[in-house]
């Protein structure tokens, strides 16, 4: 009987890479193609129940009623405090006098300490709301957020 | 003269570390990958904000509104007139209650851009309190300084 002579090469079984290597690359270019460096994203949390609705009251007796005054183009033309102080269009003023007047009595939990209410032009830029809630919410110090006011509300709306 | 008939081996490239670089690049883009971002919004560019921390835990049921560049309110995708806001989130309010919820335990976050009039914001805000929803947030960006 004859045996037919088998080499070590046909006995060696390949893998077929190819494929694999198809899917590995759409999966990276998919991956690639979808990255998206964002900055972190953050919320500020303001509670407001129905008038009468059982909503906190102010423990603190410091009413702070924040008037942002619009320029007619939705640019920031004046922030005044309680109807008497003018600061101009700087938040940093503002921020100090908040820090020199609540600076001991802030409550560091939603349902305690002062309430700033926000009252504001209809056309003023969002982005001038946010920042005056910056201003009186806190600061940052290093890596530490200082809280100062954390009750934050908005009027209703002027027309 | 004689003339050896020499067998050449196929060449054959060394493809490991290049499926090693190419699965460590992948693992890498799968774990930075950020499905938040479905909550975004391309027409909405956020304010910023120094104080912006990412939330500590989820939000229990936020239902997310968009504030675009065109003065459009946004929910799920949804163009909604500011009129037909309370159609809208009627049947989220029904979901809530299925759960044995109320609209007061719902976050209302509030993706505005940074250009649209803050009166339409509180506009927003008084017609969901007039839904019974009580928590608001008030989404920015972080800063970086």
């Amino acid at each position: 009987m004859k045996f037919r002579h088998r080499s070590k090469q046909e006995d060696k079984t390949q893998l077929s890479m190819t494929s694999m290597i198809d899917i590995v690359f759409l999966l990276l270019v998919f991956f690639v193609m979808t990255f998206k460096i964002s900055a972190q994203e953050g919320d500020f949390n303001v509670k407001m129940p129905l008038q009468g609705d059982g909503a906190p009251t102010d423990s603190t007796q410091l009413p702070l009623n924040l008037r942002l005054k619009s320029d007619g183009a939705g640019q920031l033309q004046e922030i005044v405090l309680n109807d008497n102080l003018s600061f101009g269009t700087d938040w940093s003023k503002l921020r100090g006098y908040v820090l020199q007047m609540v600076g001991d009595e802030a409550g560091p939990s939603e349902d305690e300490g002062p309430e700033v209410v926000i009252d504001l032009d209809y056309d003023l830029h969002y982005v001038h709301v946010i920042e005056s809630i910056t201003a009186v919410t806190g600061y940052r110090s290093g890596d530490e957020v200082v809280k100062l006011i954390d009750r934050i509300k908005l009027a209703e709306k002027r027309e | 003269m004689r003339i050896l008939n020499r067998v050449t081996a196929p060449v054959e490239a060394d493809l490991t570390p290049m499926i090693d670089m190419t699965f460590q690049l992948i693992a890498f883009f799968m774990v930075l990958i950020n499905f938040s971002q479905s909550e975004q919004h391309d027409r909405v560019v956020l304010p910023t904000s120094e104080l912006a921390k990412p939330v500590d835990s989820p939000i229990e049921f936020p239902i997310i509104v968009h504030l675009t560049s065109d003065d459009a309110v946004v929910i799920g995708g949804d163009k909604v007139a500011m009129e037909a806001l309370r159609s809208r989130l009627n049947p989220e309010i029904s979901l809530l209650k299925l759960d044995g919820k109320t609209a007061a335990d719902a976050s209302i976050i509030i993706r505005g851009h940074r250009t649209a009039p803050g009166g339409r914001v509180q506009d927003l805000i008084t017609r969901c309190q007039e839904l019974g929803f009580e928590q608001f947030a008030l989404r920015v960006k972080e800063e970086i300084q």
